[in-house]
């Protein structure tokens, strides 16, 4: 195994380091005006000025240095691999960096009338369409800012629109057990009662099962395909069937998109809303925990209902258009994570409809290739082995130790790559969730399945010692963290 | 590795997915292109925008251009930073966890408050949040806004609050000040009421220099006090946390964010009483120590048991992804900045609006400011005979980006104006040259 130090600077805190005096940045400011104003503080009313404010007081070189020290203890995709499970951690193309920087994206106001802005219009246009293309839907809006808000918007879509065609006695969301939480916490924040649909011992939602607890008072299902055990729903034709059947309507969650383009399409599969992740599917980057774009798209007898503003094109040009007749209004303040849709936009550029089938295929065959790769008596897979798996692989840590996934995440780390996904789906025992995507290339994945090979055996005989060891801190006390003495929220 | 998958062709890999649901044809996207080609052809889009510095902007309404120092870019540009996700393994990822914790850090020093969440994806939805998170607290569903409130937040806040049976009321703002009518207040209030969300700044950019009461009536009546506020305004206007506030929300976009035409920008949410912490939406970073070190710092999410992946459907909000590396930025710009710097550049801030707001009043036809009431960066003119979109249009074929319609809050006659410290006195004279013949 390759021998790996991540740094550790021991780096105080920002306001540690400060000392009275010290500017990081010169503020622009013209004499012209600036001299004409004694104390400018003075035009602010008496009861409410503020006489200073604490903040650390740093050359401009001292901050840089803090963020580059701390930048250089955070791991990342451009470091290493990050089979980060239901994450989607692929490769972000520089370009987009390049294209996302320039000052026409960057000063773009989003109150300017829409004749100033035509070319980030014109995008967000061409965008919407490939997204529709891409998942069979008739439209889509590109406002909204990560994929919980995409699915908060598509539940609204599926209440309203029963509330305008039959009143509101529907008050029941199905999820599966496999759900991500986003998907309760959804139904939930959009006044739903969540009921949770049991996956069967194959890992896959029944359409028998479903109709049991479809009824009257079903307003729809969230259904994520494929499913968080990265295995295809066999069944999910029938599911949507069931589902409309009794009258509900059903949602797609696209999280695990990048198991399918070019293959399936959600639309083709029966469902009336869906949500993407762009910084998953579509490569724009996480940001460390964002910002990301989950735009949220309908068939045709659902469009009306999209949250506002979303694109369109007429005689006078691209424009943003805030009065769909039955929205559920918007849930930003202003546009879109506009920044994030470029970069997806340029995504799909590079890559087009033959490149973005390769993108599936590719990151589907790394994640059997992984998973066969791995000793099946160590890490027996969670459901039906018999199946393909699609974006991503879930497996076991056997014995009977609790914490024995996490022995294994945290042994990972020491070898300079990222733990898969662990403790997630709920509904197996000591998870592994390993998604290498399509950017990992043959020997990466080798290396990768060597390693928790490895530590599974030094695990059995004894010999894998404290882990992490390599890592800029080592195990972290969390327990302490959330502890109501202890806890430290600011300093 | 086909072989070690268990399959003969790419293809088999789907023969999972059902005949009925496999797409048999090309989707119909056109063909991908070498990077030079896209590059070359997605710039020459995106410079059809009409920006600074060939155009003049002093739009503000909720994001305002500020001047984004270079090393705040620098470090966003971090690939360790951007390029990686929630730091759900700790151990390697206590840089983003630091600069995290740093962030709520300044933000509470900032605001006055005693917990600051590691970010929500804008002003507005942060408002929702709040506002829910008042429902939550207080088991009641009346709410009470300034009619001053910005039309954006406004609308996110019923998005967001409808679906609990939340009902929104406004509360009038004096027609003379543009402040919040404390009469109206006052009458509205009952033991029924959840909460009173109030910007300050306003809308109409005016100080609530009455905040201190409003907060005070709201909490007298059990109801929480939730205040939306610029965070650069903070430089010289008092902090939230000083004048009773439980909850304070607010657009972290002018510390170090580009205005990208509407995002990734960055929602602020604090709040003053650290018992209301469990209450909160959003990440929580705390300060902890290695299980095996206790003499060393060590960083790790916390309270972790409020959110979506524990909690499911009984979690405060569904947020999972953020806007983290927005909260990095904001981190770095106040470190930069630092005490001495960001009070010079309130300064900056309100002397460039208030020599604008008095330049644009020698013009005819024109009232500048339109309302009475102290103001920091932005404020409303109202035009005598001129329609405000037609004034706002007029404008922006002049290559001026200013006074976007108020809209009904004070009729179609009214735009709003912001001025920062990215204005010169000469930009100032080109704006009132334009307006001069646009009304």
């Amino acid at each position: 195994m390759k021998k790996f130090t991540q740094a550790s600077w021991d780096e105080p805190l920002i306001k540690e380091l400060s000392r009275p005096g010290r500017v990081g940045n010169e503020v622009p400011s013209d004499p012209a005006v600036r001299s004409k104003f004694k104390d400018p503080a003075a035009l602010v009313p008496e009861s409410m000025r503020r006489a200073s404010v604490n903040l650390p007081e740093l050359s401009e070189l001292q901050v840089l240095r803090h963020f580059n020290r701390l930048s250089q203890m955070n791991f990342s995709v451009e470091l290493g691999m990050y089979p980060l499970g239901s994450c989607t951690m692929k490769y972000n193309p520089k370009v987009s960096e390049m294209i996302a920087s320039s000052d026409s994206m960057k000063g773009a106001h989003p109150l300017q009338p829409p004749e100033t802005v035509q070319g980030i219009l014109s995008i967000f246009y061409d965008l919407e369409r490939a997204l529709s293309e891409v998942t069979g839907m008739h439209r889509f809006s590109l406002s909204t800012a990560a994929g919980a808000q995409g699915e908060l918007a598509g539940v609204l879509m599926i209440r309203k629109y029963l509330r305008d065609h039959e009143g509101g006695a529907r008050d029941e969301i199905l999820v599966p057990d496999s759900a991500h939480g986003t998907n309760p916490a959804s139904a939930a924040m959009a006044g739903f009662r969540v009921v949770k649909v049991p996956s069967e011992p194959d890992g896959q939602v029944r359409a028998s099962k479903v109709k049991e607890l479809a009824s009257e008072k079903t307003a729809g299902m969230m259904f994520t395909v494929p499913n968080t055990l990265g295995l295809f729903e066999g069944e999910v034709k029938e599911v949507c069937d069931a589902v409309h059947g009794a009258g509900g309507l059903m949602y797609y969650d696209g999280a695990n998109m990048n198991a399918l383009l070019g293959r399936a399409r959600p639309g083709d599969m029966g469902f009336d809303v869906v949500h993407l992740n762009l910084h998953k599917t579509f490569a724009t980057p996480h940001g460390g925990g964002g910002p990301g774009a989950g735009p949220v798209g309908a068939t045709r007898k659902l469009t009306d209902y999209l949250p506002v503003p979303v694109v369109t094109k007429g005689k006078g040009g691209y424009s943003l258009d805030y009065g769909l007749r039955r929205s559920i209004g918007p849930l930003k303040g202003f546009v879109g994570n506009s920044a994030v849709l470029l970069r997806a936009y340029v995504y799909i550029r590079l890559l087009g409809a033959s490149g973005l089938k390769d993108v599936s295929s590719m990151a589907v065959l790394a994640a059997n290739y992984l998973w066969k790769s791995l000793d099946p008596e160590a890490y027996p897979a969670s459901h039906g082995k018999e199946l393909l798996r699609k974006h991503e692989a879930v497996v076991s840590v056997k014995g009977e130790l609790p914490g024995t996934a996490m022995t294994v995440a945290k042994a990972v780390l020491d070898l300079g790559m990222h733990a898969p996904t662990v403790y997630f789906p709920l509904i197996v025992h000591e998870a592994l969730m390993i998604e290498p995507t399509e950017s990992e290339p043959e020997e990466m994945l080798d290396e990768y399945a060597a390693a928790l090979n490895d530590i599974y055996a030094k695990l059995k005989d004894g010999s894998l010692g404290v882990v992490p060891r390599n890592t800029s801190v080592g195990r972290v006390d969390e327990v302490k963290a959330s502890h109501p003495l202890t806890l430290k929220v600011h300093w | 590795m086909l072989r070690k998958a268990g399959v003969a062709t790419l293809d088999d890999l789907f023969s999972d997915i059902p005949d009925g649901v496999r797409l048999n044809r090309p989707l119909r996207i056109p063909e991908g292109g070498s990077e030079y080609q896209v590059r070359r052809d997605v710039q020459a889009r995106l410079s059809q925008n009409k920006t600074p510095p060939g155009t003049l902007c002093f739009l503000g309404g909720g994001v305002w251009p500020h001047y984004v120092p270079a090393a705040v870019e620098s470090i966003t540009s971090r690939q360790e930073f951007y390029t990686s996700y929630t730091p759900y393994q700790a151990e390697v990822s206590q840089g983003m966890l630091q600069a995290l914790f740093e962030y709520q850090s300044l933000m509470c020093d900032l605001l006055g408050m005693e917990a600051c969440n590691s970010s929500l994806y804008d002003w507005a939805s942060a408002a929702g949040e709040a506002v829910r998170m008042a429902g939550r607290v207080t088991g009641r569903s009346r709410v009470l806004l300034g009619a001053n409130t910005g039309p954006q937040r406004r609308a996110v806040i019923q998005t967001y609050t409808e679906p609990m049976g939340m009902r929104l009321e406004t509360v009038a703002f004096d027609r003379a000040t543009g402040q919040v009518d404390q009469d109206d207040l006052k009458r509205k209030l009952s033991d029924d009421v959840a909460c009173l969300y109030f910007e300050n700044p306003n809308y109409f950019g005016v100080i609530e220099d009455e905040a201190a009461d409003m907060a005070s009536m709201a909490r007298g009546a059990g109801a929480l006090a939730v205040a939306g506020v610029d965070p650069i305004s903070l430089s010289l206007i008092k902090e939230p946390g000083a004048y009773g506030i439980d909850i304070a929300v607010g657009e972290g976009q002018p510390l170090g964010i580009p205005l990208n035409y509407g995002g990734p920008h960055l929602g602020i949410f604090a709040v003053k009483d650290i018992k209301l912490a469990r209450s909160m939406p959003g990440r929580l970073i705390g300060l902890t120590t290695p299980a095996a070190d206790q003499q060393k710092k060590a960083f790790a999410m916390v309270l972790q048991a409020r959110e979506q992946h524990i909690r499911r459907e009984g979690a405060m909000s569904n947020v999972c992804t953020n806007q983290s590396l927005m909260a990095v930025a904001a981190a770095s710009y106040l470190s930069l900045m630092g005490r001495e710097g960001f009070r010079r550049l309130g300064e900056t801030v309100i002397a460039n609006s208030h020599f604008a707001a008095k330049r644009l009043s020698r013009i005819d036809g024109v009232v500048s400011p339109h309302f009475k009431g102290s103001y920091f960066k932005e404020f409303v003119v109202s035009y005598k005979n001129a329609k405000a979109d037609a004034v706002f249009r007029r404008l922006a074929k002049k290559g001026v980006l200013a006074g976007s319609p108020t809209r009904m809050e004070v009729g179609s006659q009214s735009g709003l104006y912001c001025v920062t410290e990215v204005h010169t006195k000469e930009d100032i004279e080109r704006l009132a040259g334009a307006l001069e013949e646009a009304v």
